[in-house]
């Protein structure tokens, strides 16, 4: 079934670089505009030998995964707080929803000011929006504990401490989990971001070089393998959820066996 | 009467907030962060300060403010519409789904900023990139969620419909739009928040108009209180289009929250 699942994929992502490459070759789609998808692809093993890429490739990860590390240790614990004691929710909450919706890349211009070194400024605003989606998420899903559940336990007499260690937090840990994949993807936006606005080393640099020489085919070689980096990031992340989260899918309708 | 008290009662932790921002920043005297009424003064100047028969909008305000927003929500809302439907179809055909699966992650895992500079390009600076680069941002994330929404109903549900002879229209708007619901406003509220970002970003890097624009001016002539203010505006907007986007969520979703809650 996963095969057969995997299968399709190939042929749907084989069949869209085709359709591209005639469309390209017949005439119906400027070359120029968009290069051969064939010519794109030899870029794009290319780089793979290109070690200023993988540096680059190397100082957007880098900075991508120390913001990352720096909000979840932050931002679960504060979700979980919120979620377990109604009383910091209410008084907490507001400060949240004010600053949340505030976009990071609003605070560029001052991380710029701030930071002198750009990898540092880089990393402070990953931590500042990879944080809102962690508390969300882990809050979404203290409140979406089914309530018969808890009112379960504690009907057999079970503290609150219990209520949250054998109710709550398990069926919170997938949006929690949720809320690293979706943090992950947002960390790297925000680090090709800052790169492409403010310069230093990283994927958005060389994409920025690659334009000013006027090389499609680098801009968008690196920008697929960026998006490439990105799935592989996503897949490990859902590939683990699921493994963890197998019960959670389970109640959701969704075949086990395969 | 009495409700509304409490509820502004229970924001006291935002005037609180405002307080010790401006002690802090009046007593430390920091360069880059003015204290919140210099701000407050200078936004109502450069941005809120015009004619009556403008409303108020100063020249700023007409020249950076107006077309940033209206790019904002057309490019939001034709990527939401087209996602939604495109989305929930793939949802319910399993098969076709499969096929192109890997290309809908791959694209919504290409950070849509590094396109900006592709875009760029192609239509050079101005409106057409700043709307390319809002669509590309907004489409993918509504559209993965609207298609998990609409692909994961619960069984129970769809054999119930199978029981009681419900034609696919009556499934579709009964049950299936109903039970992705949760999962496509999880997509359309991320998405808020990306359209706004690739907005600004658009803005920085290919805009001679904008607030981003207008931001990235304030900060290389090192006019501390006019990027603060952008940013204020910025943070205003995030927050007036969160909150909007809640409350018609609230609406919709009514009967989520009454199932999942007892007391």
């Amino acid at each position: 079934m996963i095969n057969k699942k995997a299968l399709r994929g190939a042929v749907g992502a084989a069949g869209f670089l085709l359709i591209l490459e005639i469309l390209g070759r017949v005439g119906v789609i400027d070359p120029y505009t968009l290069p051969f998808p064939s010519s794109i692809l030899v870029s794009a093993a290319g780089l793979l030998a290109n070690g200023e890429f993988l540096l680059d490739v190397g100082v957007t990860l880098s900075s991508c995964l120390i913001g990352l590390l720096l909000a979840v240790v932050t931002a679960v614990p504060a979700g979980l707080v919120m979620g377990t004691l109604p009383a910091v929710e209410r008084a907490v909450r507001p400060l949240v929803e004010f600053l949340r919706p505030i976009p990071s890349v609003a605070l560029l211009p001052l991380a710029m000011f701030l930071f002198t070194v750009s990898e540092q400024g880089k990393i402070a605003l990953i931590v500042y929006t990879a944080c809102w989606p962690l508390i969300i998420n882990t809050l979404y899903g203290m409140h979406d504990v089914d309530p018969l559940a808890k009112e379960t336990l504690r009907s057999f007499g079970f503290g609150p401490y219990d209520v949250v260690r054998l109710v709550s937090l398990p069926s919170a840990a997938p949006f929690i989990s949720t809320g690293v994949r979706i943090s992950a993807s947002v960390a790297l936006i925000v680090a090709v971001s800052v790169e492409l606005v403010a310069g230093g080393e990283g994927i958005g640099t060389f994409v920025t070089d690659a334009a000013s020489g006027n090389r499609r085919d680098l801009m968008i070689a690196a920008t697929a393998w960026t998006g490439v980096i990105g799935l592989l990031i996503n897949s490990l992340l859902a590939g683990a959820e699921r493994r963890i989260f197998r019960w959670h899918r389970a109640q959701a309708g969704e075949e086990l066996v395969r | 009467m009495t409700r509304i008290a409490v509820r502004v009662a229970q924001l006291w932790i935002i005037p609180v907030t405002f307080l010790v921002w401006e002690l802090t920043t009046r007593v430390a005297e920091a360069i880059y962060f003015p204290p919140p009424s210099t701000i407050l003064v200078h936004l109502y100047e450069q941005w809120f300060s015009g004619p009556l028969v403008h409303l108020f909008l100063t020249q700023d305000a007409f020249d950076h403010l107006l077309p940033s927003l209206g790019r904002l929500i057309l490019g939001w809302a034709a990527a939401c519409a087209v996602a939604i439907v495109v989305g929930v179809t793939l949802g319910r055909l399993a098969v076709l789904a499969d096929f192109v699966n890997p290309l809908i992650h791959f694209f919504r895992s290409v950070p849509p900023p590094l396109l900006i500079p592709i875009f760029m390009t192609l239509t050079g600076v101005g409106t057409p990139l700043q709307l390319a680069g809002i669509v590309f941002g907004v489409v993918w994330p509504v559209l993965i969620n609207s298609l998990d929404g609409a692909r994961y109903v619960d069984r129970g549900y769809l054999e119930t419909c199978e029981v009681f002879g419900l034609s696919r229209v009556q499934r579709l708007t009964r049950v299936v739009l109903p039970s992705a619901a949760p999962k496509i406003f999880a997509g359309l509220r991320l998405s808020v928040a990306l359209a706004l970002i690739m907005m600004i970003i658009s803005e920085y890097i290919g805009s001679t108009e904008g607030i981003g624009y207008r931001m990235l001016v304030a900060q290389s002539q090192v006019d501390i209180p006019s990027m603060w203010t952008a940013i204020v505006i910025l943070g205003v907007l995030g927050l007036v289009l969160n909150a909007a986007f809640l409350r018609f969520e609230r609406h919709v979703l009514t009967w989520h929250r009454g199932a999942r809650k007892t007391d």
